[in-house]
């Protein structure tokens, strides 16, 4: 009784090597599931888009985008969106929904908040239930941004942040931008504190506030440069029509990208993952037959640059000796 | 021997207002139906609006599709406005408009018919419900943000408080809360925050002096469900907050502006679909709940009809509830006394117990900000106790009679004619409306219509004058319900209410919990969580229903994308398409069904999605549940199927059935 999906991974796989925008609802739905014919087909998936096969790291941005409940994130992205197919680009939004999973199953309502014109093709929403963590990301959901990243121009993994889960955001994305708005004081203390990381871009959304914007503003500028964090961009938008200051924040974001190594940033991520997963299946017991997490890093270090996730995850688990 | 003082009023109290909440079709059959009611005995209008209308879309739009002249008349224009009040005098009719989001302009169309008619603004007479709070709570007739929104509210106060001094602008709506699910007591605190973001609004635009007036003007509109010895303790508990409010926060001296005036129409929610002759009686005793005591008595009454689960009531369905006013007024001897609860310990003894939990309720609002700032929480505590509510039903700790209980029946006459007993809407009026439409466009002077448009984005941008003068001069120039809204929804944004969904608590009950294994182990065998697409196609924003089905399936275990009201076809597509869901939920119950599901199962084909079954809730009489199951709907259910763990079963079951058989899906 398996869902099979009509296309094998391969296909997929080759399907978004094309471009063929088409691929993403069934890629996802093979990425999400978890059954071994299913994750034997997503491994061929991953082999056909991996860095190796393409000769170079898909080429879609992958931008986080995160930031504490209500301060605007999807009015936001409904606007980047707008921006970016203005300038001819084909767009991939996973969002993870932070509801809660007591019953082990979610509401995903996020996708309403985010407007897109039902007949477009270059834009695909997909809503997720979180990981295990609040604001962590579901195993799938990493994947498949990078999966993605081989057929749409932008990938934006959207999140919940609540001011420590930020990490794993970043270490699935290119770009990390964090959302704030002008009473945000928390974020603004987590920030100052070194609790929260220094995002890529920050985002102070409600610019029309205009005393509280100017002042969130110029509180943010001060702490970024106490931190030494000159390079962060610093955007405000407007949260009333009409929108102001998305133009900027797209530059903002195409700059970040332009000025990346983006080889070693995918490397870097691709062998956090990795380890992630791998301790996500073997756990605790498994990490220590790697002796330890930071010895499991120092080897992946040592590992060919071009092995692709799931390879990766193998070359791990042949390395611990777990029997699988 | 001194004589006993009479225990009747010296004089028997005037009824009430009689009216029934009336309109469908066009201008033209909804005049000659008002004609008739008034023949009737009814003494005021009650007008009800198609959604387009009340969401601001000309009968052309897309998403009016399937929508034209259904739950109401469809008003597109000054010159339908002038054919619906026909040879109805407006100088001495009282009409009252069940209209929100575009009261604003429906009110202007209404002065310019009556000035078509002769009557000066000053002579009219009526109520515009005008309340949005409740609209972004339940309803769903919202067009605008809440800013913007509540700046319209405060600018028709201000307006007819100066021009149209009889006017009732704002009925704020208690019904609808208790239609989503509100205990008395959240049915009292939330009404009251909502009057007091309302007259805080409206404080920024009036002098001070004029605030009495302001207060005196503002009416309410109640529900009454079955309880109906609560119900009326409630209406007190309101007399005695809005008196309390008048004086304390607003400094109203004036008593008389201190009363609490109220129209009602009693409860739909509990209006069953089986045995539907037993709702004649549930009417009447929820009547009762107003008009009982005369210290809390309503201004004006409407009541529903038996059939209102099984479709629309027709023109004789109707009558049957008038009748049921006129014997309450004029058969019995209920007005002849003073109030007949005045010194009951039981009476005052309920009513300190709903003004305790009121008040903590409202301070809990207050906390928040206020009644806007509180819309979400005020809607989650609302999906939250409609939940409690339909679990008691379940359980059968609430008794329904005929639906839970005493369930045995001999097959109804009333419901055994051609027409199933209730009203099918011509199917041509859609089509007659577009048309209509555009020889309208085609007649009118162009250039007079964009200049006022542009006037109104302009008073709409600045926010410096009343919105109602420039709205006056657009409906003489002849724009339309679609043009002055668009031009509105491009001046303050659109919006989308909060589902009210996210937050709601998981419920315990074994049956929930056997269903979980069942999606657990469905979800194994898939090899990702069972996932479900719970959509509201058209602009029927009644979400009560779709809230509950989503919150459960989410209780049982399984994915639910739901994304709220007022959704085209082609969204509900791209959404079970992107989302990658294994089965669909419909519900719809503005009678559009037969329009709308077909067109839905069409957008799917296009854009590929294949093999998903389809099911569909709403209001559905039998005879269109047939055809849409030869549409290829997979089950259709009504209000008879109130068991949601029995529907969660049978989507199990369906999704089950699919993947055994081998079919492909997902790609």
């Amino acid at each position: 009784m398996t869902e099979r999906t009509r296309a094998s991974g391969r296909d997929l796989g080759a399907r978004l090597r094309e471009r063929d925008l088409s691929a993403a609802p069934a890629v996802l739905n093979l990425i999400e599931s978890r059954t071994p014919e299913a994750r034997e087909q997503a491994r061929a998936l991953l082999g056909e888009v991996s860095a190796a096969a393409l000769g170079h790291e898909p080429p879609g941005h992958i931008v986080g985008v995160t930031g504490p409940p209500g301060v605007g994130k999807s009015s936001l992205l409904s606007r980047l969106l707008a921006q970016w197919r203005r300038r001819e680009k084909s767009v991939a939004v996973l969002a993870v929904d932070p509801s809660s999973r007591r019953s082990g199953g979610s509401l995903l309502g996020d996708r309403a908040r985010i407007a897109v014109d039902p007949k477009d093709r270059g834009v695909f929403v997909r809503s997720t239930a979180a990981g295990r963590r609040l604001g962590g990301l579901a195993p799938a959901t990493r994947t498949a941004a990078h999966a993605l990243a081989a057929a749409f121009d932008v990938v934006v993994i959207e999140t919940v942040g609540v001011g420590q889960s930020e990490t794993e955001v970043a270490d699935a994305a290119d770009t990390v931008v964090v959302v704030l708005q002008p009473d945000s004081g928390d974020m603004l203390q987590f920030l100052k504190a070194g609790i929260m990381e220094v995002p890529d871009v920050l985002v102070l959304t409600k610019s029309d506030l205009a005393g509280p914007a100017r002042r969130a503003r110029a509180d943010l500028e001060a702490a970024l440069s106490a931190l030494g964090a000159g390079a962060t961009a610093l955007c405000a938008v407007s949260s009333l029509p009409p929108p102001a200051g998305i133009r900027e924040l797209v530059d903002a974001l195409d700059a970040h990208r332009a000025g990346l190594d983006l080889p070693a940033r995918r490397l870097a991520a691709r062998r956090r993952h990795a380890l992630d997963e791998f301790v996500a299946e073997h756990g605790e017991r498994g990490l220590r037959a790697l002796g330890g997490r930071l010895e499991a890093e120092r080897w992946l270090e040592r590992q060919d640059e071009t092995i692709d996730l799931p390879s990766l995850e193998r070359a791990l688990e042949a390395r611990a000796q777990v029997v699988r | 021997m001194p004589e006993t003082p009479s225990p009747r009023l010296p004089e028997p109290d005037r009824p009430w207002m009689m009216r029934t909440y009336a309109g469908h079709s066009d201008a033209k059959r909804s005049n000659e139906l008002y004609r008739r009611n008034l023949e009737k005995g009814q003494t005021g209008l009650s007008i009800a609006f198609d959604l387009p209308t009340q969401t601001g879309y000309d009968p052309d739009h897309e998403l009016a599709r399937g929508e034209v002249g259904k739950v109401g008349v469809s008003i597109a224009h000054e010159g339908d406005m002038a054919t619906l009040l026909n040879q109805i005098p407006l100088d001495q009719m009282n009409t009252s408009m069940t209209i929100n989001a575009t009261a604003a302009w429906l009110l202007a169309l209404y002065i310019v018919a009556a000035e078509a008619q002769g009557v000066p603004e000053e002579k009219l007479q009526g109520t515009t419900q005008n309340d949005i709070l409740k609209e972004y709570l339940s309803r769903g007739t919202y067009a605008f943000p809440p800013g913007p929104s509540m700046r319209l509210i405060a600018d028709t106060i201000a307006y007819t408080v100066e021009h149209i001094p009889k006017w009732n602008p704002i009925n704020i709506c208690s019904y609808h809360l208790q239609e989503a699910g509100a205990t008395p007591v959240q049915e009292i605190a939330f009404t009251m925050s909502n009057a007091i973001a309302v007259l805080d609004a409206v404080r920024q635009r009036v002098p001070q002096e004029l605030m009495g007036s302001v207060f005196g003007r503002i009416s309410f509109f109640v529900n009454a469900g079955v309880r109906f010895v609560e119900e009326h303790a409630k209406l007190r508990a309101m007399s005695v907050l809005w008196d309390e409010l008048g004086r304390e926060r607003y400094g109203v001296e004036d008593e008389k502006h201190r009363r609490l005036r109220y129209g009602v129409q009693v409860n739909s929610l509990g209006l069953t679909e089986a045995q539907p002759e037993n709702n004649v009686y549930r009417i009447a005793l929820e009547a009762l709940a107003v008009t009982l005591g005369r210290d809390a008595r309503a201004r004006a009454i409407q009541l529903p009809a038996w059939n209102e689960a099984l479709g629309l009531p027709r023109p004789w369905d109707q009558q049957w509830s008038l009748r049921l006013q006129q014997i309450l007024a004029y058969e019995t001897d209920l007005l002849e006394y003073p109030d007949i609860f005045e010194g009951s310990k039981v009476m005052d003894g309920l009513v300190a117990e709903l003004l305790e939990g009121a008040r903590t309720e409202m301070q809990r609002v207050a906390e928040l900000g206020g009644a806007v700032e509180a819309v979400d929480y005020m809607k989650a505590a609302l999906v939250e106790s409609h939940r409690k509510r339909w679990q008691r039903i379940e359980s059968g700790e609430l008794t329904v009679v005929g639906m839970n209980r005493f369930m045995s029946t001999e097959p109804s006459p009333l419901t055994a004619g051609a027409d199933g007993g209730i009203l099918v809407v011509d199917p041509e009026v859609e089509a007659d409306q577009r048309g209509a439409l555009e020889r309208w466009r085609a007649s009118r002077q162009e250039s007079a219509v964009a200049e006022a448009l542009a006037e109104l984005a302009r008073v709409a941008r600045e926010d410096q004058e009343n919105i109602m003068p420039v709205t006056i001069a657009a409906a003489r120039a002849g724009a339309t319900t679609g043009e002055w809204a668009q031009t509105l929804r491009d001046a303050f944004g659109e919006y989308r209410a909060p589902t009210g969904v996210t937050d709601a608590a998981a419920a315990g009950s074994e049956e929930v919990s056997e269903l979980r294994d069942e999606v657990e182990s469905l979800s194994q065998a898939l090899g990702r969580r069972l996932k479900f697409l719970v959509g509201k196609p058209g602009l029927d924003g009644h979400s009560n229903g779709a809230e509950q089905i989503a919150v459960r399936a989410r209780d049982a275990g399984m994915d639910v994308v739901y994304e709220g009201i007022r959704l085209t076809p082609s969204q509900i597509a791209t959404s079970a398409a992107q989302e990658g869901v294994h089965v669909i939920g419909l519900s719809i119950l503005s009678g559009s069904h037969r329009e709308l599901i077909p067109a839905v199962i069409d957008a799917l084909q296009e854009a590929g999605v294949e093999d998903v079954p389809v099911v569909v809730g709403g209001i559905i009489p039998e005879a269109d549940a047939e055809a849409l199951r030869e549409a290829g709907v997979a089950a259709v259910y009504t209000p008879k199927d109130w068991n949601l763990n029995g529907m969660m079963r049978d989507i199990i079951e369906l999704v089950a059935e699919r993947h055994s058989s081998g079919t492909a899906v997902g790609a």
